[in-house]
């Protein structure tokens, strides 16, 4: 047994493992310097970024640094009556600092946000501070409270002690049509105000149909490159590949050009009587663009893992299949198509999550009803400089992505792809 | 029972791929019920397309082919019922050894009980009981060979075609397959048509070779009778070594002829030759030309030993004879003491009966 467990020496008497391990360690090292810049670039370009995002999108420690001493001495008020004099007293001692500041706009802002009715309070006791009405040898809540009516109400001071948390999950409940009520119940919001949850839903669907649609077109051709002879098979390549070389804008605005009410397949419907001339379909502004146009855009990233896949596949494997005596189909359905799963859950995927998160395309011939969520992203971070809640939204697409991707590979297995 | 002479027959088969070139020209071939046909000669004679168009791959551009008296060029290949073993086996790399055998009965509808009876005889025949679950690529080059000869005699073809089956596997390994499937043949009686390259595999396991160059069977016979008796020179130089001389034939009679070479004259036996003047390229089998004869024979010469190559059962040599510097003599090493050293003068004579003045080159 000892002689099992002994260490196994070098002949200079070193034991075995530790020699390997500095043989071996320059190699690392040299290893790790030649990925350390790609490994920089991600961290720099990518990871910080959606640490950032992520930060961004739960934050809420502005108001938190407002009204410190307010929120401290609140930790021991039940919230059901009206708070107790030291409150009132701490956060008028905030509420002096920030209007020296100037900060008092910013803290109405996000306590409107989180009860309507705060601005105007605000303001009022704004002026009375300024004017150096309040008296603080007398009961500042008594002279609170006289500021305003709202002041007296309870629900205020609610309000006030739910944004005080550093962190706050609002923007998210957001993005799925929800918020949390006056008792932080997750609650939805009316029926006429829920337009993420659709446009989540229509982005999901869309991804679905454009990589449904681009297998169904993309395999045949894929089969067709594989097997074409070299010569045939080239040219091919190159017209499934031009459309990936020109700028995905000129793409999408040559669609717009094609599908139009005026535009050239409606010329061509009305010309072969398909359609009459005061009845043109319309093709673009709605889903049926947004469809054809990203169908085609990322056709060819079905067409080329299917293709690096189909190419490995021997014909004498299909020539096989039928002289056992399996019919073409036969031989295609239970020998080819096998074989070329990999290829499909490649591109599939790739398909999938490039749609997922497609932007441009939709917003240019989508319309109202072919926007996605990557539309309302972006109409957040430009129009509305809601960054947090973008974030938010961008996170949410990010996890969801991760969610289908853990998902492929429960049922099919990540080592399945084959990408080229 | 009378066997079918000619159970495949090739009638004056004609392919051309792209309308130019020929690549089997005016193919006549007939083969017999429980057969083993070989279909030998260098890459591009067209042995491989003639292979294709039995199994139904690529058509006839003239002719037809006939299977048991039946024209087949109108019937796909999944209806000829005819096994093939491919060059790379072909074998299903998603489906273990057990579906891979099933797939030809499960595609003719066997029951589930049967299936597993004949896929359970057909592995026992190329001794790989037990592999059942493995997949392909868990197996040996020679284990996945003989799972697809097995898949190809599953279903009880008529016909079993091969493709150069034994190409990807080394010379030992090679060598017990080609045993394995010569006995399989005898064992079943299947009828067999193989191709290959090697001339060697040829022989060792066919009934019948069949040599094919430029489109065209050369020859088609026994083994023994294409290498003693091959009928023109690309026979005679394909298959195994040939010593050859070119020469004009001088005097002929019924069965030997004076041909003169460029220094001096031999006899030998006119096989394609017929009258003088003729040129022709006489060629000898190295084994049949004997040192310092003890035997009369009728061609009697004198060489220089230019390289001597010990090959273990056996001793070459080559000579500078009669002007051809390539002569080869191969000496057993069980023979008496012979003194071989290089630059020595030996006599050399063979019979004029196993020197065959062929076509010229």
């Amino acid at each position: 047994m000892s002689s099992e467990t002994k260490q196994i020496l070098t002949t200079d008497g070193i034991p075995l493992e530790i020699s390997l391990k500095k043989a071996e360690r320059k190699n690392k090292i040299k290893a790790f310097l030649l990925v350390a810049p790609l490994l920089l670039f991600l961290i720099i370009t990518y990871i910080f970024p959606i640490g950032e995002m992520f930060t961004r999108s739960i934050d809420d420690k502005m108001i938190t640094n407002m009204l410190p001493k307010t929120f401290k001495s609140m930790e021991t008020w039940d919230g059901k009556e009206l708070p107790t004099e030291e409150v009132f007293a701490s956060f008028l001692s905030d509420f002096k600092i920030l209007v020296d500041k100037k900060e008092h706009g910013k803290l109405a802002q996000r306590l409107n946000k989180e009860k309507n009715g705060f601005n105007t309070i605000t303001k009022k006791l704004f002026r009375q501070v300024k004017r150096n009405k309040i008296d603080e040898t007398q009961s500042i809540k008594e002279q609170i409270m006289k500021v305003h009516k709202r002041w007296r109400n309870v629900e205020y001071w609610q309000a006030i002690k739910r944004t005080a948390p550093p962190y706050t999950s609002a923007k998210y409940l957001k993005a799925m049509d929800m918020y949390l009520n006056e008792d932080n119940k997750i609650t939805q919001v009316s029926e006429d105000r829920r337009i993420h949850r659709i446009l989540w839903l229509r982005t999901v669907e869309v991804a679905f149909f454009v990589t449904v649609f681009c297998f169904l077109m993309g395999y045949p051709i894929a089969h067709l490159l594989a097997t074409l002879p070299m010569k045939y098979s080239n040219l091919l390549m190159i017209c499934v590949l031009l459309p990936f070389w020109t700028s995905l804008l000129v793409r999408t605005a040559s669609w717009m050009i094609l599908l139009q009410q005026q535009g050239v397949v409606n010329d061509f419907f009305v010309m072969i009587g398909l359609v009459s001339d005061d009845n043109r379909p319309e093709m673009m502004y709605n889903k049926v663009g947004t469809y054809v146009a990203m169908t085609q855009i990322l056709l060819p990233f079905m067409v080329l893992p299917l293709y690096s896949v189909m190419k490995t596949i021997s014909p004498s494997l299909m020539r096989a299949g039928k002289s056992l005596g399996g019919t073409p189909f036969v031989a295609f359905w239970k020998v080819y198509f096998p074989l070329t799963i990999p290829g499909i859950g490649a591109g599939c995927l790739l398909v999938f999550i490039l749609a997922i998160g497609y932007y441009i395309t939709p917003a240019l011939v989508g319309g109202a009803s072919g926007t996605l969520i990557s539309n309302q992203i972006a109409y957040h971070m430009k129009t509305t400089l809601d960054w947090s809640f973008a974030s938010a939204m961008g996170l949410m697409l990010l996890g969801g992505v991760l969610v289908i991707y853990w998902l492929y590979n429960k049922l099919v297995g990540v080592d399945n792809i084959k990408l080229g | 029972m009378s066997k079918n002479t000619e159970f495949v027959k090739f009638d004056k088969v004609d392919k051309s791929y792209d309308g130019k070139i020929l690549v089997v020209k005016d193919l006549n071939l007939n083969i017999s019920e429980g057969e083993f046909i070989t279909m030998l000669g260098p890459s591009g004679s067209g042995k491989t397309t003639c292979l294709m168009m039995l199994a139904g791959f690529e058509t006839p551009t003239n002719g037809e082919i006939f299977l048991d008296k039946n024209p087949i060029s109108n019937i796909p290949p999944h209806k000829r019922g005819i096994g093939m073993v491919f060059q790379n086996y072909a074998l299903f790399p998603h489906m273990t050894v057990y579906e891979n055998l099933a797939f030809p009965l499960k595609v003719r509808k066997i029951q589930k009980d049967e299936i597993d009876k004949k896929v359970d005889k057909a592995l026992s025949m190329v001794s790989l009981s037990g592999f059942e679950s493995r997949m392909p690529a868990q197996l040996s080059g020679g284990q996945q060979q003989r799972v697809a000869v097995a898949r190809a005699l599953v279903f009880d073809p008529a016909v079993v075609l091969m493709d150069e089956p034994l190409g990807a596997l080394d010379k030992n390994l090679r060598e017990s397959m080609q045993y394995e499937i010569k006995h399989i043949h005898e064992n079943i009686g299947v009828t067999v048509v193989y191709v290959t390259h090697d001339q060697g595999e040829a022989l060792t396991m066919s009934n019948r070779i069949a040599v094919f160059n430029d489109g065209k069977v050369q020859q088609l016979s026994s083994p023994d009778k294409l290498y003693e008796e091959p009928v023109n020179s690309f026979v005679a130089e394909f298959i195994g070594e040939n010593n050859t001389f070119g020469g004009e034939v001088t005097d002929i009679s019924k069965d030997v002829c004076k041909v003169k070479l460029q220094n001096g004259e031999i006899l030998a036996n006119p096989i394609s030759v017929k009258s003088k003047g003729d040129k022709t390229t006489v060629s000898i089998r190295p084994e049949r030309a004997l040192i310092n004869p003890i035997d009369k024979m009728d061609n009697n010469q004198t060489g220089k030993i230019e390289e001597v190559i010990y090959h273990g059962d056996h001793t070459r040599l080559r000579l500078d004879l009669l002007g051809n510097k390539e002569f080869i003599l191969k000496v057993p090493n069980s023979s008496n003491e012979l003194d071989l050293k290089l630059g020595n003068q030996i006599k050399v004579g063979w019979n004029s009966q196993d020197a065959r003045a062929l076509d010229p080159k």
